[in-house]
């Protein structure tokens, strides 16, 4: 089974994350980046997968649209175990949206295709920038095939993928055959620490960089320009106010269950 | 506000492959270590077994030797992962040199074919616990007045004599022991099952309490030919043993002074004194800077040391350097962190005087800062003072 995992770069949450002032995009410069964590999980999800059926040749090619550092991304899945890498890299794409972002993967997917097909695309849940969680159905929709969004738990047998979603209220486990995008969430798996063998096997590993060009996509049909939204306006988040006392005067239960109350917490 | 080690730009002199190991070890601290650290110091017990298994999946254990089945990293990685380890706790770091580089090295660079089979692999991952017997109760510093001694009979040996002070004795699968024969200090590969051994945990420690420390005995223990260690020859085997596990030390002891002094600045930058925060005094900040210094000036001493090994060039008495000076400042920094967090430094909610007590021993073992302040000067002189 061949699988194509698309991984996002982003900014570190541990970090001092800031908008750009003159275009309202995150500011990259000066801060550190990462895989988002919740594509560890897609790129586990792959390699398990791929390991699992043994025998058969499978490939996990990792795949990232993003500005020169996002190589970080690619760097760390294959550490992790995947075999081989694509970078989308091209200036124009800075800005973005969710729309062109799928689009400029969905091209790189269907290069990646041409050369040796694939089964299966997963993605992580959301990303831990944007996150808003449509990427992979955009895909989707983008390449033609089925989707299956927030699995839990997956098994596949022959080319038949079975996907356990939960939900808030029911379980429901879904049955689906490949070609297939899934995307999946952060109680699919526990997501391995790159080996010492797999971080000096990484080295070696080949990775290749796409640029617009590469996949015919009209620098018009994305960037900023071209975003369907808009940013306007942005501010941080005032600093969070000193809490509020309370002094026991023998109402203290009662004035807690008021504030709790006053804040909808109850 | 900038961590330490970073207003040293350290991060610059290391290769993607050297940080990708770093962080990796860095997260299986946080993840596994971390969490459990405080409570296997206080209750003098360290689940050895499971963790070695894990340490071994990541890679770690004789992660700087080449084939059956080690990483093969370079010198460099080697050291990082090592303070990486040190800063969670010395003890679990102990556990990764003695295998690594004292068990596992001792029959890589020593061993026959048939032993390195047997045993690298399995120790690699973890599944079988090395141990290095080398001192004795009345033979420290001077390892070449050993009494444990090896006698011929027919074609086997039979070792009768005792260690002392042994990481990882009784939890071991494996000791690589050292003993007197008639043609001189010879080793011997000894699987701890053999009839005759026996291994005792020491107690009552105040210092690398999350690690294992034994007395060996063999009782006339029957060994075949085949578990002596055909290529190390006199004192210089083992010798080139410690060398191997020192230079993890020169840069582990770094990783606990570093956890000191992060958790000393956070604290400090918390903690209000006279009506304003203890970072914000003269006399801190003097502190901090100081030790500050020492601490990026040991890691760049390290990594050259770390760059002469990988060249293929370092010499033992370079060691002796980093190890001295290493320990040294890495305990004075540890001591003075817990001035700062005063009555909070003595407990075990902060890891300070759990490192202070733990270096207390990497003072001491792969020879005390007096034996090597007796190499550098040998080297400097041309004297031997030892004895
Ligand atoms: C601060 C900020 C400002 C923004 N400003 C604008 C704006 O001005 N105009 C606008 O239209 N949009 C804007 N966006 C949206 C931004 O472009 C989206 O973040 C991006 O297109 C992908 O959507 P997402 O991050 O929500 O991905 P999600 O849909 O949450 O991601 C789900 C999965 O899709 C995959 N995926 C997502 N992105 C990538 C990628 N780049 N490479 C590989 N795989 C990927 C991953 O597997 C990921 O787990 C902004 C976002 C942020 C955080
Ligand atoms: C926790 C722990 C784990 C250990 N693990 C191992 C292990 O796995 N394997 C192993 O073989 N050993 C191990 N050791 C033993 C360690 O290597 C020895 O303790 C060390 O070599 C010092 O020996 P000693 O304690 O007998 O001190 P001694 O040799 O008795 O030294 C006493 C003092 O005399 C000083 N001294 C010695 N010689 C001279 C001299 N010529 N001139 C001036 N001063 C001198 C020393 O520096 C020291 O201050 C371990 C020790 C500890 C504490």
């Amino acid at each position: 089974m061949n699988i194509v995992v698309c991984v996002k770069y982003v900014p570190d949450a541990t970090g001092d994350r800031r908008f750009n002032d003159a275009d309202h995009t995150v500011d990259r410069v000066g801060v550190d980046g990462l895989l988002s964590e919740l594509d560890e999980y897609a790129v586990e999800e792959a390699l398990k997968i791929v390991e699992a059926s043994d025998g058969s040749e499978g490939e996990v090619t990792v795949l990232t649209v993003g500005p020169e550092q996002a190589a970080d991304a690619i760097r760390k899945s294959l550490q992790m175990g995947a075999h081989k890498g694509v970078h989308v890299l091209d200036d124009a794409i800075h800005g973005s949206d969710a729309a062109a972002t799928s689009l400029l993967l969905a091209e790189a997917i269907k290069k990646v295709g041409a050369e040796s097909a694939w089964d299966l695309v997963i993605c992580g849940m959301a990303s831990t920038d944007g996150s808003m969680s449509v990427v992979p159905a955009m895909l989707a929709e983008r390449l033609g095939v089925a989707q299956v969004t927030f699995g839990s738990e997956i098994s596949v047998t022959g080319d038949m993928v079975s996907i356990r979603r939960d939900g808030d209220t029911a379980t429901e486990t879904v049955e689906a055959s490949t070609p297939l995008v899934l995307s999946v969430t952060d109680q699919s798996n526990e997501p391995r620490y790159p080996s010492f063998k797999g971080i000096m096997a990484a080295k070696k590993k080949p990775v290749e960089t796409w640029s617009l060009a590469d996949l015919g996509v009209p620098a018009e049909q994305v960037g900023l320009a071209a975003a369907w939204t808009k940013v306007d306006a942005s501010a941080a988040r005032p600093p969070r106010e000193a809490g509020t006392i309370v002094t026991d005067e023998g109402d203290g239960a009662a004035r807690l269950v008021e504030f709790l109350a006053g804040q909808k917490f109850i | 506000m900038t961590a330490p080690l970073d207003l040293f730009a350290i991060d610059g002199l290391l290769d993607d492959e050297e940080r990708g190991i770093r962080d990796t070890v860095r997260r299986f601290c946080d993840d596994r270590i971390r969490p459990e650290i405080a409570g296997w110091f206080e209750d003098a017990s360290v689940p050895a077994r499971e963790l070695s298994v894990e340490l071994g999946r990541v890679g770690l254990l004789g992660m700087h030797l080449h084939g059956y089945g080690c990483a093969g990293t370079n010198a460099v990685s080697y050291g990082l992962a090592c303070v990486e380890l040190e800063a969670a706790d010395s003890g679990i770091r102990s556990l990764v040199s003695v295998q690594g580089s004292l068990a596992m090295f001792a029959i890589w660079r020593y061993g026959s074919d048939e032993q390195k089979e047997e045993w690298l692999p399995q120790m690699a991952r973890g599944e079988a616990i090395g141990c290095f017997g080398l001192t004795e109760a009345d033979y420290g510093s001077d390892p070449g007045g050993m009494r444990t001694r090896a006698k011929r009979d027919g074609d086997d040996w039979v070792l009768s004599g005792s260690k002392m002070w042994i990481t990882n004795g009784s939890v071991a699968d494996v000791a690589v022991v050292w003993a007197r024969t008639d043609d001189g200090i010879r080793g011997f590969v000894v699987p701890t099952d053999s009839a005759g051994f026996s291994a005792t945990e020491i107690d009552h420690k105040m210092s690398l309490r999350a690690s294992v420390t034994s007395g060996l005995s063999f009782e006339d223990l029957r060994l075949p030919a085949s578990a002596l260690l055909p290529e190390a020859r006199g004192l210089s085997g083992p010798l080139g043993c410690l060398s191997e596990a020192r230079f993890g030390i020169v840069f582990g002891a770094l990783g606990a002074a570093r956890d000191c002094l992060e958790t000393t600045i956070a604290y400090a930058g918390e903690r209000q004194v006279f009506g304003k925060p203890l970072t914000a005094y003269q006399l801190t900040q003097a502190k901090l800077a100081d030790m500050t210094l020492e601490l990026g000036k040991g890691m760049l001493l390290a990594l050259h040391l770390g760059r002469l090994k990988d060249a293929g060039t370092l010499r033992p008495e370079q060691v002796s350097l980093g190890k001295l000076n290493n320990v040294r400042e890495a305990i004075a920094i540890a001591r003075e962190c817990r001035t700062i967090l005063a009555a909070s430094g003595i407990t075990l909610d902060y890891p300070v005087m759990r490192h202070a007590n733990n270096l207390e021993s990497v003072l001491t073992y792969e020879g005390t800062s007096e034996v090597h302040q007796l190499v550098i000067g040998q080297a400097l002189t041309g004297e031997s003072a030892f004895r």
